[in-house]
């Protein structure tokens, strides 16, 4: 059914048709009106035989998301930035045990400094934990992920977070199909665990592994996510089967086959992307994108073969590593290693930058002209970094630099020290 | 054809539920529209900014408003701000919250360049206090809306708040809605 609906409003309701047996929720902006919109759901009785459990933290929530899913329960939390680092012990254990648990980012940058908007800092802390990633570009995207995410984990045993830009998709209200509840349950049977607590027929979950071991079970981690590259395609083709929509599998390429230059990125920027992409097209510029949907499993050879007759690829990314640049591109190059292709990384949208249209437009015309520096941060305030440099320099109790640079901007009262 | 609304405000004004309000009235005339707010950290009284874009076609792009076609201000003393009004071209519509004239509020000349019936002032604090009982503007303005620019019909707004506000409050809001309406094509 079609609605106009908040984002959050709407990956609630596709969490509901999932039957979840078990939420573990725990606020934080700006996943929250997810747990808020189940817990309504709940409570209306709309999801059944379900399970809503206010814990103490983030670390809790996925704590007792990982006992439920041990106990056979279809468990599912949602969190984002610090709540996700709180919980990175569990993070692991849930993907070291391979509990099928689906998790909900509302991306958010992490401090310090604090900051409550977008970006890809938080999943991507937590990128080599183990669980499969999955990125969203719209709503719709989400409610599709998330369905198959379910589905996904499962079959596998492996635990799955869909990745949704935070405030971006999770507080934008745009048109969203919701499936119905046959075409759900047509393409999500009930959990059948693997493995389950079961006092009547005892088993250790997660027993201490010494060397003798260690490698053969984290091999098996690695074979699954190599599995999951094969089976993600296969169940978005089964999804767009019953649902008549097309999520990618695990990239979606657009106008990038005849493409000299292709641009990478994941989630909701490559909305504003294609725009810009349609602009440099009317301009008579051969420019084409690859969306990336799965980031975990990588997929290598998917890109690959999108990419290798790319004459340049620019890799837009919402987070970056300190001192060495881009995170995702890193990731690009692996799939492309042999090729001779230039790759520009264009860093963006951090701690909620918008990423303007005019912006991307100029980058990536620089990009096209092989005129880029690499990394190259969109719309970086040059003054302002300048500034700061220089005193740092003048004397060594200069100050926190993140308010030196609210005062420098009128942001908070008084002078830089 | 993309349409672009801004609307300014401050923290419990209903800026954000103007937008999202804006967004399900377009979506039930048929058309794409997508609001989404820019969020400082949640306060009574801060400013707050939140965009809506309607079109007949899939609106992928999630840059801010920055050229917008309309510009609803549900706060006049928000009016010193220099980004106001950044990106408002001269055919686009302007509508303020507030019982004075735009001469009083020393936009005189700024609206000049304006076509006088693009530019519309609202007595919607008045109004939402008559018909609601509580300062919230946004219902009226977005009747306002409806009948300065014809891009959406007051129908479709009113069934958007009822939606947004089900019962009691939706029916009060709607009415300030359709008084801003009738005011203005009554005039």
């Amino acid at each position: 059914m079609l609605k106009q609906i908040e984002g959050s409003q709407a990956v609630a309701e596709a969490i509901a048709l999932c039957r979840p047996e078990v939420i573990c929720a725990y606020p934080i902006t700006p996943q929250t009106h997810i747990v808020e919109n189940l817990s309504e759901l709940v409570r209306l009785g709309e999801i059944g035989n379900c399970q809503y459990i206010n814990v103490e933290s983030e670390f809790a929530a996925l704590s007792v998301a990982i006992g439920a899913s041990a106990a056979g329960a279809r468990a599912y939390t949602a969190t984002s930035s610090q709540g996700l680092l709180f919980m990175t012990e569990a993070v692991y254990n849930a993907a070291g045990l391979g509990l099928p648990i689906v998790m909900t980012i509302g991306n958010r940058a992490i401090g310090a400094p604090i900051n409550i908007w977008n970006d890809h800092s938080d999943s991507m802390a937590l990128r080599d934990a183990g669980w499969i990633q999955l990125h969203a570009e719209t709503n719709q995207d989400a409610v599709d992920l998330h369905i198959q995410a379910f589905r996904l984990a499962e079959q596998l045993s492996v635990p799955v977070m869909v990745c949704e830009d935070g405030f971006i998709l999770t507080h934008a209200y745009e048109r969203v199909d919701i499936p119905d509840k046959q075409q759900v349950d047509a393409f999500l049977p009930p959990f059948e665990p693997v493995q389950v607590l079961d006092p009547a027929a005892p088993v250790t979950m997660g027993a201490m592994v010494g060397p003798e071991a260690f490698a053969e079970v984290r091999y098996l981690a690695h074979h699954k996510h190599l599995q999951a590259v094969e089976v993600i395609p296969q169940l978005s083709a089964e999804f767009a089967d019953i649902f008549g929509r097309d999520t990618g599998g695990l990239i979606q390429p657009y106008r990038s086959e005849d493409a000299e230059t292709v641009i990478v990125a994941l989630g909701s920027v490559n909305g504003t992307i294609k725009d810009v992409i349609d602009e440099m097209r009317d301009d008579g510029i051969s420019v084409g994108a690859v969306k990336i949907v799965a980031f975990r499993p990588f997929p290598m050879l998917a890109l690959r073969s999108a990419l290798e007759n790319a004459k340049r690829v620019i890799v837009v990314e919402k987070a970056f590593a300190d001192g060495l640049g881009g995170i995702l591109v890193g990731s690009v190059r692996m799939a492309l290693r042999g090729l001779t292709t230039p790759i520009y990384t264009i860093i963006a949208g951090l701690g909620g930058r918008p990423i303007t249209k005019v912006s991307l437009h100029r980058a990536f015309g620089e990009a096209v002209a092989d005129e880029i520096d690499d990394p190259h941060f969109l719309d970086l305030d040059w003054a302002i970094i300048d500034h700061e440099l220089a005193r740092a320099k003048e004397k060594r109790r200069s100050g926190p630099i993140a308010e030196n640079i609210l005062r420098d901007l009128g942001l908070v009262g008084g002078k830089p020290v | 054809m993309l349409f672009q609304v801004r609307i300014h405000g401050r923290g419990g004004q209903g800026v954000v539920s103007a937008a999202e309000m804006l967004s399900v009235a377009a979506f039930l005339e048929g058309d794409h529209a997508q609001a989404f707010p820019s969020f400082g950290s949640e306060r009574m009284g801060a400013p707050v900014v939140a965009f809506c874009r309607i079109d007949t076609k899939e609106i992928r792009s999630r840059e801010p408003v920055m050229m917008p076609d309309a510009l609803i201000v549900q706060d006049p003393t928000l009016l010193h701000q220099v980004e106001l009004f950044s990106g408002l071209d001269t055919r686009g519509y302007l509508l303020i919250n507030t019982a004075r004239s735009y001469a009083d509020l020393g936009l005189g000349d700024y609206v000049t360049k304006f076509p006088p019936h693009h530019l519309c002032t609202v007595a919607a604090t008045e109004w939402a206090l008559e018909f609601v009982g509580r300062p919230l503007p946004n219902a009226a303005l977005l009747g306002a809306f409806a009948a300065v620019t014809h891009r959406l019909k007051l129908e479709s707004v009113q069934a958007a708040i009822r939606e947004k506000f089900p019962g009691e409050v939706g029916e009060k809001n709607a009415a300030a809605a359709a008084k801003a309406y009738d005011t203005i094509r009554t005039n």
